[in-house]
């Protein structure tokens, strides 16, 4: 099956994104093809290069950019960038549009329109939404 | 179908929620909207963020007839246990093209298992 996931909240705070992860690689598993990983809301936050987890606990935004799909290729992993923009995440062409210095989304993600997730919706067999 | 749970200002899902709608209406799909528990709260009628700084959306909700989405839930259970009623709700109406573009409401009030029965109709939930 094809599933997509709806991540809503930033990593840490809640569990949100830990237990989409264990979703997702549990599926992986089983031979099934994630569509899109679609990080809306808090969720955005998944994507910053610059978090620094304590060292004897799990890292969220590298366990993201590491996994992939069954057959080894790149999971498509989506930052909204409405929800992104008012959340000061940015990548480098963001950041350039709006003259600010320095940008943090972790190369592994891209930046596009809610209109990921809504083909992400149709496109899937499930889409799959983590929130609080 | 886009699940709302949380009132309008007290976080970010209620605006969030709305703007994937919007999305949704250019993209032709059959959109529905439900409001369950806090939920309900966002289409409550007579709206004023004067005091909170903050910008009052709520205005948003009227033109959603006008891109064909016309199927709002709204849990009755839910507005029971708010003190609400259906005369408390925003009068949301659309212009039903195969009837002479005649005005109707595009707010439904269900009992929750009717809602259920209609979630379990839908491809895809999305839920805020």
């Amino acid at each position: 099956m094809k599933f997509s996931i709806q991540i809503n909240e930033g990593p840490y705070q809640h569990q949100a994104s830990d237990t989409a992860y264990q979703f997702a690689k549990a599926a992986i598993e089983k031979g099934h093809e994630i569509f899109r990983v679609f990080f809306y809301h808090d969720g955005v936050n998944n994507a910053s290069n610059f978090t620094v987890p304590p060292q004897d606990d799990r890292n969220v935004v590298k366990l993201w950019a590491e996994l992939k799909q069954s057959d080894g290729s790149d999971i498509d992993k989506v930052v909204c960038v409405a929800a992104a923009l008012r959340r000061g995440m940015l990548d480098e062409s963001e950041a350039g549009k709006n003259s600010i210095e320095g940008h943090n989304i972790h190369p592994s993600f891209r930046i596009s329109g809610l209109g990921q997730l809504i083909e992400a919706g149709i496109q899937s067999d499930r889409l799959v939404v983590f929130g609080d | 179908m886009y699940l709302n749970r949380k009132s309008s200002y007290g976080t970010v899902y209620a605006i969030e929620s709305l703007e994937v709608v919007l999305i949704a209406a250019a993209f032709d799909q059959d959109v529905s909207l439900a409001f369950i528990d806090d939920g309900v709260f966002q289409i409550v009628n007579g709206q004023n963020t004067d005091g909170i700084g903050m910008k009052n959306f709520s205005k948003t909700f009227h033109a959603l007839g006008d891109y064909d989405i016309n199927k709002l839930y709204v849990s009755k259970e839910s507005l029971d246990e708010r003190g609400l009623n259906e005369d408390d709700i925003m009068p949301l109406v659309y212009e039903d093209e195969d009837d002479d573009w005649a005005e109707k409401p595009s707010v439904k009030v269900v009992s929750n298992a009717e809602l259920s029965l209609i979630m379990s109709e839908q491809d895809v939930c999305l839920s805020f």
